[in-house]
């Protein structure tokens, strides 16, 4: 019996320098596991984005599809015309540097709504006994079990002119006319601080719940009292959880197209609606893909600070 | 045994001193008691702690002993009772206005913040000015032998070197009374027992009274001036380490500190000098030459260190009493000494520790050899509890 059991442990311990280098070669159970969703991103993600680039550097033209050909063979010379025109309107027309400006400060006004609302939660949560606290991580997430589109679309009844809030505050005497809510920019933001709000509590409780209440109670047995304690201890520990929480916020609102579509105005000017315009009202996809293309591009830095803050926080994690 | 005497002299030594008028009672804590829900975590708990010296509470887990330091720190609120430090009520004091600072189990050095940054947190609560705090977080970390490691942060450290900076850190706010929760659990045991005379060390130096928190007997024997035993939530005995080894009051604290042999019996004969006991155990009855309080036939328990008791291959001459006849059951080997487990007739096994002197005297017994076991009348305790 004890053979066969003995033999593989045996020859796994033999070194055998000659095969070491097809040893390498061989693909490990590591690699294939990883290279599963690195297969499904690099189909379903890289290869889309490349067709995106692609198309933002052609010709508009009538037609199925409704761009140019990039490389083209005539007689055996092979032509390569990079349209780069669109690239150039985007930074001369100041419709779309106002659209770009405008939805970066959408994306960072819901950021900081969601910080001042989801801090004080998250930490209340995490501060709460053990049975409160998942029943109330639990609250935080329901609102994902229905559709993100129907939930939005129940704001548009909360918030239009004889929808229920109106009513409510009409039926109460606090306000005679209807406030005009729907199709505004506050609708907008009250969307997205409803929509995006989870993304910011859920790591922040993360980073808090963790931490370690004796090195809160150190700071107060040094004479720290509670409001001093918070800034200097609290705070700080809870840095990495702060910026996770809020680029998870600010990376996807930049981009939000849903929102400003069904709960803005004529007047709010998002990234996402001057895009859905391009594609399929003006037909126009060079323009459209190059209006993706910039704000990937702008994207990039804060999708690198949330990388490096990742990163920082695993290797944080192992000492 | 060396250490324990180095503390005795330190007693005397801060007893001479006597700064304060009631430095008797420098910390009193009054009938106090803690109750979580209906749970009674502390009960009825009356202490004085005389100032400068470092005073232990040691029991095992449970025993209340950390809640007791957490509600000296202000950390727990107190149910019922009082606790004055240098004459002062503490109960209105919130922990951050109290004169007390902690060395927490495991320390909880702040780890965003360096060495320096650790040491200074206390100060700059204070409004200490910027040329002072400089100064004195310097001393601090000087007197701790960590200045060349400031700019360090926590992770950096040993264990060690973590607790020296802890220490640092609750010290440099010189405190009226410094409170140390299990100041030593979290290192290895190699390096524990130098880590405690050198921490008495930096605390004799400075003179801050200490009370502090350990279910290490040995550690609070290494380290205190005086100890008290917690069970349950009680005090179960106060002394200094002699006097609780030497005279345990209990069969707890007999049994909590160090090893020890205790015999079941009833008295037979009670005198102002001796007290006679009859026991199931030993065939002899037991001698012990200090008198008891409570009635002929009261049950007692007799308590005999194995340090005690010594091992010889003949009957001793004179086997009136503390004698019994056994065998072997088990030999340990402890360098210093051998431990040997004798079975009496009875069926009791007694524990007996032999130092190497005396172990060639009586040529070393092996297994299964016949031994008796004898004591002196001045070597058993009579618990009463």
């Amino acid at each position: 019996m004890s053979t066969p059991i003995e033999s593989p442990v045996a020859a796994a311990r033999t070194p055998r320098p000659r095969a070491a280098w097809l040893a390498r070669l061989r693909p490990s159970g590591r690699t294939l596991v990883i290279a599963g969703p690195y297969t499904w991103l690099l189909l379903f993600f890289f290869v889309p984005f490349l067709l995106v680039v692609k198309i933002s550097f052609a010709d508009m033209e009538l037609g199925i599809p409704p761009y140019t050909e990039l490389v083209t063979i005539d007689q055996g010379v092979v032509h390569v015309a990079l349209q780069l025109s669109h690239y150039a309107f985007l930074l001369t027309d100041s419709l779309y540097f106002a659209t770009y400006i405008s939805s970066l400060q959408v994306a960072a006004v819901t950021t900081l709504l969601c910080l001042l609302i989801g801090y004080p939660m998250a930490y209340y949560i995490a501060r709460s006994n053990e049975s409160a606290r998942n029943l109330l991580m639990m609250a935080v997430m329901l609102p994902f079990w229905t559709s993100f589109v129907i939930r939005v679309y129940a704001w548009i009844g909360i918030l239009k002119n004889n929808g229920l809030l109106n009513n409510f505050l009409m039926s109460i005497g606090l306000i005679h006319t209807p406030i005009e809510l729907y199709r505004t920019n506050i609708a907008v933001y009250i969307g997205m601080v409803y929509s995006y709000l989870p993304f910011l509590v859920m790591p922040l409780y993360a980073h808090l719940v963790k931490m370690d209440l004796r090195l809160l109670e150190a700071a107060s047995d040094l004479g720290a009292k509670p409001w001093k304690v918070f800034t200097t201890i609290t705070l700080p520990l809870s840095k990495n959880g702060v910026i996770a929480g809020c680029l998870l916020v600010f990376i996807p609102a930049v981009g939000e197209y849903v929102i400003p579509e069904l709960l803005g105005g004529a007047n709010t000017l998002m990234i996402g609606r001057v895009m859905w315009n391009e594609f399929f009202d003006n037909a126009d996809w060079p323009m459209a893909s190059a209006v993706a293309c910039a704000m990937v591009v702008l994207l990039l830095v804060p999708m690198a600070l949330f990388q490096h803050f990742q990163a920082k926080q695993l290797e944080e994690g192992r000492k | 045994m060396s250490l324990i005497m180095n503390e005795q002299s330190k007693v005397e030594t801060v007893s001479d001193v006597s700064r304060a008028r009631d430095a008797q009672d420098y910390v009193r804590i009054v009938d106090v008691v803690k109750k979580f829900d209906e749970t009674v975590a502390v009960n009825r708990v009356s202490l004085s702690v005389r100032q400068g010296e470092l005073f232990a509470l040691l029991g095992s887990s449970g025993c209340g002993k950390s809640t007791l330091l957490r509600m000296l720190a202000g950390l727990e609120t107190i149910t019922s009772g009082q606790i004055l430090i240098d004459g002062e009520d503490l109960a209105a004091l919130p922990p951050y206005k109290r004169p007390v600072n902690m060395m927490f189990q495991s320390y909880a050095l702040f780890p965003h913040m360096s060495v320096e940054g650790n040491v200074a947190y206390g100060l700059k609560q204070e409004g200490v000015p910027k040329t002072e705090l400089k100064e004195r977080v310097a001393s601090a970390l000087d007197l701790v032998q960590m200045t060349r490691y400031a700019k360090r942060k926590p992770h950096q450290l040993s264990g060690g070197q973590q607790q020296r900076v802890a220490l640092a850190r609750s010290l440099v706010k010189r405190p009226k009374v410094l409170l140390l929760d299990e100041p030593m659990s979290a290192l290895d045991k190699q390096i524990r027992q130098r880590t405690q005379i050198e921490l008495v060390s930096i605390l004799d130096k400075v003179g801050v009274t200490c009370i502090m928190v350990t279910h290490d007997q040995e550690e609070a024997m290494t380290m205190a001036s005086r100890i008290a035993v917690m069970s349950e939530g009680n005090i179960v005995q106060v002394g200094t380490p002699q006097e609780v080894y030497e005279h345990p009051n209990s069969r707890f604290s007999a049994e909590f500190i160090g090893s020890t042999n205790l015999f079941s019996g009833v008295v037979v004969e009670d005198e102002p000098d001796h007290v006679y006991i009859e026991t199931p155990d030993m065939p002899t009855r037991l001698y012990v030459s200090h008198g008891i309080t409570g009635p002929l036939g009261m049950a007692v328990t007799v308590s005999v260190r194995p340090e005690r008791i010594a091992l010889s291959r003949k009957a001793p001459s004179d086997s009136q009493y503390n004698t019994a006849r056994g065998v072997i059951a088990n030999v340990a080997y402890m360098g210093g000494y051998t431990l040997y487990h004798v079975r009496l007739d009875s069926g009791k096994v007694v524990m007996a520790n032999v130092s190497s002197l005396a172990l060639d005297d009586i040529d070393a017994p092996g297994w299964d050899e016949e031994v008796w076991v004898r004591w002196s009348a001045s070597a058993g305790v009579v618990l009463t509890k």
